[in-house]
């Protein structure tokens, strides 16, 4: 197995808040890996470092074996100018809790958008390959709607087709069903689950511990920056080694 | 509850309450007080206008006269041609001055805010009077190559004829607003929407050029109708360095005549009717754009219409709904 995703020693502060205390984590490719834990533990922040959203202070952080938003030149380490950044970043899509699809464009152009204009790719192929993702997540029949005219689920499913057309090594999910009626959460785990059957590489952070129990090959359990607890979801979820896990899930399922 | 004691006429049943499917047939509350309050607003509009119209001291046959009069309408013409002139540079100014204020570079930064900080901070008729003037600062522009005589050279006075200085006074004083209102409209898009675009790898200058400005311009549009109207009416004050606008020719002509009021009519009346038109035309706009769906707002005619129209719709029975 390779490594999709190494995190290494990574710290983070905001002021004099220290929001991600020497992290590690390594996701291999194809495994899922759900990030648990109260909101205010570092999970969402975690996930932004993976694309270099967020800046971290200490660590390295590597995708693909390369490392993220820094490059060593003869020996030492230089910030990445942001246009290279900005490209490094399709390598990692993100999929919003907010959905943040384009309210200017329809459901196509959104999944098209980043082929065209970031792979260069014609537009007429890349329109025939967005309609197969849309076909995919459920929304061959939607490609002309704008996001305002779908509902949330909808919505999701379309940012999870945007995420996919960048054929990135990873897809990071930042609590994908969290802003969502209830009864639309389970068309997007849905679609999750069978991106997870093809074998997509996927980091979800969420709060639905079914899901992280069905679905993840690993959980990471987060408090207070650091990361508590990291094994067989099984495990972690049935049988916690560290009593604050145990004490978050008895209050996620209460 | 039981529908079967229920009669067809009364749609009421023994114990007082109405059966399913009946249309409720009420007497609408009444407002009198509104119909005082819009009797007493009217009565006093009329005696206002009949005041004005009827008054002994305006000829208004001399107000139809000089409406199209050769030199008023060539001041209109002016007026408009300084209008367009005017938006066009505040516009593209103000975007240039906008993202220099949301650049990454401090120091087009601060040139941004010290523009903004000044042409706002002056007044307008002040500036117009200042660029009118501006040969006593420079006598002449000089652009040469240096060390060759290959150039440009001019007296500034014959450059900056009053309707240079009027067009430059207006332009660079608009593009102060334009930027504070383009500036608004770019922050108004969420975060979110360039954080989506950069994790597909987008680079700043396409986020901007494709997911950020045709959202902001939803916002911009408004506000820059309202900088249009404005700007209209603020070519008027370079009557000031006579600069022959539509004001500046009405001034003219009464200066001879003395028909002063008369001329100044004839003048709002102008002023109303390119209003009217560019109100009704950003109208057009604001639709074709859908601004927002939840304040879309009709124009007043039609707002009247509609509530008249309300008034007189009968209501179906609830079978034909």
């Amino acid at each position: 197995m390779t490594t999709a995703v190494e995190v290494r020693h990574v710290y983070k502060r905001f002021g004099s808040l220290v929001v991600l205390r020497d992290v590690s984590l390594q996701v291999q490719k194809g495994e899922v890996v759900c990030l648990l834990g109260p909101s205010g533990s570092g999970k969402t922040t975690l996930l932004r470092t993976i694309n270099h959203l967020e800046r971290i202070d200490a660590g390295e952080i590597y995708v693909g074996g390369k490392l993220v938003g820094y490059e060593y030149r003869k020996g030492r380490l230089h910030e990445l100018k942001e246009k290279a950044v900005a490209h490094d970043r399709r390598r990692t899509t993100m999929v919003f809790q907010h959905f943040n699809l384009f309210p200017n464009m329809t459901a196509l152009d959104n999944v098209a958008i980043g082929p065209r204009k970031v792979e260069g790719l014609p537009r007429a192929k890349a329109y025939d390959q967005a309609r197969e993702l849309l076909s995919l997540v459920g929304l061959a029949d939607r490609a002309d709607a704008y996001p305002k005219q779908m509902s949330g689920g909808q919505q999701q499913r379309v940012a999870i087709a945007r995420a996919l057309a960048m054929e990135p090594e990873v897809i990071l999910f930042d609590e994908p069903t969290s802003a969502l009626d209830p009864e639309l959460v389970g068309e997007v785990l849905r679609v999750i689950r069978e991106l997870a059957d093809r074998g997509m590489t996927m980091v979800v952070v969420t709060h639905e511990i079914a899901f992280a129990r069905d679905l993840a090959d690993r959980v990471v359990v987060m408090m207070d920056g650091s990361v508590i607890e990291d094994g067989d979801p099984r495990r972690v979820l049935d049988a916690p080694t560290d009593s604050r896990t145990a004490r978050f899930l008895s209050l996620q399922t209460a | 509850m039981s529908n079967s004691q229920t009669t067809a006429e009364s749609g009421v049943d023994a114990s007082g309450e109405r059966a399913h499917g009946e249309l409720i047939r009420a007497v609408p509350a009444r407002y009198p007080g509104r119909w005082v309050v819009g009797v007493i607003a009217v009565a006093f509009a009329v005696f206002v206008i009949q005041a004005i119209i009827r008054s002994p001291n305006i000829d208004w046959g001399e107000v139809g006269h000089y409406l199209t009069y050769p030199t008023i309408l060539k001041g209109l013409l002016l007026t408009i041609e300084l209008t367009f002139v005017g938006m066009a540079i505040g516009v593209l100014g103000g975007i240039l001055l906008a993202i220099m204020r949301l650049s990454a570079n401090p120091v087009l930064r601060a040139i941004s805010w010290v523009y903004i900080w000044f042409f706002r901070g002056t007044p307008l008729l002040i500036q117009i009077i200042f660029w009118f003037n501006i040969s006593l600062i420079f006598p002449r522009i000089i652009l040469v190559i240096p060390g060759t005589d290959f150039g440009y050279r001019e007296m500034t006075n014959s450059l900056v004829t009053a309707t240079v200085a009027a067009i430059l006074a207006l332009g660079l004083n608009e593009a102060a607003y334009m930027a504070e209102i383009v500036r608004g409209g770019l922050n108004s898009v969420d975060q979110g929407q360039e954080e989506a675009a950069s994790s597909i790898g987008l680079s700043r200058w396409q986020t901007m050029r494709l997911v950020v400005l045709p959202q902001a311009i939803r916002t911009i549009i408004p506000p820059t109708g309202n900088e249009f109207i404005g700007m209209l009416k603020n070519t008027s004050l370079v009557s000031v360095i006579a600069a022959h606008e539509l004001l500046t020719a009405s001034q003219q002509i009464y200066a001879q005549n003395f028909e002063t009021i008369e001329l100044l009519i004839v003048a709002s009346i102008w002023y109303l009717v390119l209003t009217s038109i560019q109100t009704y035309f950003q109208g057009i706009l604001e639709r074709r754009m859908e601004v927002s769906l939840r304040t879309r707002s009709e124009s007043m005619p039609r707002q009247l219409w509609n509530s008249w129209q309300a008034r007189r719709r009968p209501i179906s029975n609830v079978s034909d709904w």
